[in-house]
């Protein structure tokens, strides 16, 4: 099976995980954990540089899910690599559960810092570069953000700081689905151009397909050559990718699936 | 006398030479905060942030996560207020290693007036879980301080003061986070203080005792965790507690020594402090008066809750 073929298995199961786990923890968010499922398989079980029995290898790659939001995604993942279970992954925002509502660091190995209010984690993969860059290390740190997030102020406050400290070892993604909480990013208040405002701030920008992973391989591959400046890759993508019922409603944005839904999402990613 | 914000510089360029983890970062304000003596020794592991505030909190909690020391640092009302969100989200409830140091705390700013004058600052840096609140009395309180903070894992905010004040404590005085310390035996009454009015806790010790009325002086430089068991014992001893503090009397050091003798061992209270207003533009020294934050002022209030003991 070719590497590319491989990834799509491995997407098309973390949709299922994802689906599953919200169903049960009857909310949280469908929409934005589908658009960025595809951007975290390439990175993860591909392009990323970690240890599966060393979640602290000091040489590891870091991921930052600065869209705190589309945690689901994160936890599939993460009970994938092993970091936890997935029975784990059926206590989504229960009591006592390691699988807060947003991520947190100090529950599960592997999530590098706690996110979910808007706008933070940028700064926060800043910091983790800079630390890299006095260590002389290799690592390099990927973070990925929302659109509608990048109407934070804090994210072109830390989009100046990455330019400044010329941070190479940095790739963020922006998962470009065009739709917030309440309705369409351009009708709620537009941010587009969106490559050409990262361009204007200092970055290396590469626009992708974030559901195609030779897109996206593509794009993180050339994100590494690049010297002196960090890259941004504005990754377009389709909020509720992969099940009919879902995509492209921003309705979908922090509902979960419900029975019916459910039903039809695992008929159409052949999970039943 | 020496300003806290010197000692800070000076100590942090001091121990940036011992431990190499030790990073600072500031927003555009380290010629007045004093990080800049860090920055000119060890300019690689200085970054400064421009004007941006949040962005500097967030960097620090990665440099942090990262395995560093960050000090940040800016003036209290921005460190506190601009950033409070971040100070919160990415700081404190992950528990990371970042000391944010800021200065020009109190309406001691003066001339600059109120939009710098942060009279709210230990308020909500008290209320977030896992934060420490620390403010030193002095010159020297505050390096021992900075020495614990190296030490020291987890978030801390450490509020210093752009004016001179005066040297109170000693080089045995040794620094733990949580104590108090009773620099002043007395029966009457209790004066407990923070930061820049501990010395004038002081001297308004030495009016009532010439009234004939013993007056206990306690440092509280630790506001969070407060050193419950001296305060209770203070109050148990003299029943009539006094604070003292450069900050509102709502949600600082009052509220909090309030907050334990309320729950512990009631007694008659009165809290010495901005009362519920913003600052002023004007000369420090004018404006601590003009605020009723003087040893004559503290004096009275100390006369005031022995009137009211039973």
């Amino acid at each position: 099976m070719s590497e590319r073929v491989q990834l799509k298995e491995i997407a098309r199961n973390l949709r299922i995980d994802i689906l599953r786990m919200l169903h049960k923890a009857k909310s949280g968010h469908t929409g934005g954990s589908l658009s960025c499922i595809d951007i975290l398989t390439a990175l993860y079980f591909s392009k990323m540089r970690y240890k599966i029995d060393d979640p602290a290898w000091p040489d590891r790659d870091r991921f930052i899910l600065s869209k705190g939001h589309a945690a689901p995604a994160l936890y599939a993942v993460l009970a994938k690599i092993g970091y936890c279970s997935n029975e784990d992954l059926m206590t989504l925002r229960q009591i006592d559960s390691k699988l807060q509502g947003h991520p947190d660091c100090k529950a599960i190995a592997g999530i590098e810092v706690s996110t979910g209010s808007l706008g933070q984690g940028l700064s926060m993969a800043n910091g983790i570069s800079l630390a890299l860059k006095l260590d002389k290390k290799q690592s390099r740190v990927y973070c990925l953000l929302g659109d509608g997030e990048c109407q934070e102020g804090q994210v072109w406050e830390a989009a100046m700081t990455a330019a400044h400290y010329r941070l190479d070892n940095l790739c963020a993604i922006v998962d470009n689905n065009g739709l917030q909480i309440d309705g369409a990013v351009k009708d709620v208040k537009g941010i587009e151009p969106l490559p050409e405002k990262w361009k204007a701030f200092g970055w290396n920008v590469i626009t992708a397909d974030g559901h195609d992973f030779d897109s996206l391989l593509s794009a993180f591959d050339k994100a590494e050559e690049v010297k002196d400046q960090p890259t941004m890759i504005v990754a377009r993508t389709v909020k509720g990718k992969g099940v009919s019922v879902f995509e492209g409603k921003a309705k979908y944005h922090g509902v979960p699936p419900s029975d019916e839904e459910l039903t039809i999402a695992l008929k159409e990613l052949g999970g039943v | 006398m020496i300003a806290t914000r010197d000692a800070y510089g000076e100590t942090l360029a001091r121990l940036g030479e011992i431990n190499k983890d030790i990073v600072v970062l500031d927003a555009d304000l380290s010629g007045s905060t004093k990080t800049a003596v860090f920055a000119k020794k060890f300019p690689d592991r200085f970054f400064n942030m421009g004007v941006a505030e949040q962005d500097m909190m967030g960097t620090a909690a990665g440099l942090a996560v990262a395995g560093k020391i960050p000090f940040a640092s800016t003036f209290a009302i921005f460190a506190t207020g601009r950033a409070w969100e971040q100070v919160r989200q990415s700081i404190a409830y992950p528990k990371v290693n970042v000391k944010i140091v800021a200065s020009h705390a109190g309406i001691t700013v003066g001339e600059d007036g109120a939009s710098h004058q942060s009279v709210e600052d230990i308020a909500v840096m008290r209320v977030i879980p896992e934060m420490t609140v620390i403010v030193p009395a002095d010159g020297i309180e505050t390096r021992k301080v900075i020495e614990e903070m190296v030490r020291y894992k987890g978030p801390v905010y450490v509020r210093v003061s752009r004016g001179k004040s005066p040297v109170i404590l000693d080089e045995s005085y040794s620094f733990e986070i949580g104590k108090g310390t009773v620099l002043r035996e007395g029966t009457t009454v209790a004066i407990i203080a923070c930061g820049i009015m501990v010395s004038k806790a002081i001297e308004a010790a030495d009016i009532l005792g010439k009234e004939g009325l013993s007056a206990r002086v306690i440092n509280i430089s630790t506001i969070k965790p407060i050193d419950k068991d001296l305060i209770i014992k203070a109050a148990r001893e003299t029943c009539a507690i006094v604070t003292a503090e450069e900050h509102s009397i709502i949600g600082g050091l009052g509220s909090a020594v309030a907050e334990v003798l309320a729950e512990n061992h009631p007694v008659p209270m009165k809290r010495v402090g901005i009362e519920d207003k913003f600052g002023t533009s004007g000369d420090a020294d004018r404006l601590m008066e003009i605020y009723g934050l003087t040893p004559e002022n503290i004096a009275k209030a100390a006369r005031e809750v022995i009137k009211r003991k039973r």
